[in-house]
């Protein structure tokens, strides 16, 4: 059994509005020195049976997990 | 003529669009659940409404694509048939990739929800021939995600092929040339973030959504 975990961000130059407003919130609580904070989503999940879970994690960011014409996916499988 | 409203789980304006059409072209509309394999026959206009379809779950619109119901209604749309999203239902159609770019959350992160002016930006087309030269109308606009996004050659296009069709005066989203409405290379299919289904009589403080629909029927 393979553990995946799947990290999608929006991608470079696609505004990321939750990002700014955290990035603000944190500036306002002293933080100064925050920059370029960003806000994804990170999907976990066993996969059992797949002979390539990398593979086939790929093929589920493109169906269904990332809208890749905004965002993008990094893969991970333990 | 007939026309069919597509329910998902979390759908929120499927009754409204089935009155404003009913209210406004005196034709009767179909509600057709989700998980349908088939759409009734001889359909010239199917809306996606409204809503928060699986809660917006993952991302507004993605799940209610893997719904049986759309693989029909894209099968209708290829076959030339008329289709409207509606808010929920545009980020829906852009999800399944039948008109391109996406919806972002607002700018400035505020759900917006009031009468928007837009401007006609296309009258041409079969959802607006209607207008006949009016170049303004009145909609009620309510989304948290309604900011359009499409990249700089995408635009290019929308732009050059008159698939921009309505326009915010006063963008209140950040969406992208001030875009609240487009359709397909073909013509047939528009997505739109504004509700003409809450603007079909004065009452409600515009009746320029009836306009709409009366010209999907009218060119069908």
């Amino acid at each position: 059994m393979a553990k995946v975990k799947v990290h999608v961000f929006l991608k470079p130059g696609v505004l990321d509005v939750q990002g700014k407003a955290v990035e603000g919130a944190l500036h306002g609580l002293g933080w100064g020195g925050v920059a370029n904070a960003r806000v994804g989503k990170l999907v976990e999940f066993d996969l059992d049976g797949a002979a390539d879970p990398a593979a086939e994690a790929k093929k589920m960011c493109e169906t269904l997990l990332a809208n890749t014409v905004i965002e993008s996916y990094r893969i991970e499988v333990a | 003529m007939s026309a069919a409203v597509i329910v998902f789980p979390g759908s929120n304006c499927d009754r409204d669009c089935k009155v404003a059409i009913e209210r406004s072209t005196g034709e009767t509309v179909q509600m057709v659940w989700h998980q349908e394999t088939e759409l009734p026959s001889g359909l010239d206009l199917i809306v996606l409404p409204g809503g928060f379809s699986y809660g917006d779950y993952l991302r507004c619109g993605a799940m209610a694509v893997q719904s049986p119901v759309m693989q029909a209604v894209k099968k209708a749309a290829d076959d030339g048939v008329a289709v409207v999203g509606i808010c929920n239902g545009f980020q829906i159609l852009c999800e399944a990739g039948m008109l391109p770019g996406a919806l972002l959350k607002n700018a400035g992160l505020k759900y917006v929800c009031k009468p928007i002016s837009l401007t006609v930006a296309n009258g041409q087309t079969r959802f607006t021939a209607g207008y006949q030269g009016q170049r303004e109308v009145i909609m009620t606009q309510g989304n948290g995600d309604g900011n359009y996004f499409a990249d700089a050659e995408t635009l290019a296009r929308l732009e050059g092929e008159g698939q921009v069709v309505f326009r915010y005066v006063d963008n209140p989203n950040g969406s992208v040339a001030d875009i609240a409405g487009i359709q397909n290379a073909q013509g047939n299919v528009l997505g739109m973030m504004p509700h003409p289904d809450r603007a079909f009589e004065e009452e409600l403080g515009s009746a320029d959504g009836a306009t709409l629909f009366r010209s999907v029927f009218a060119a069908a």
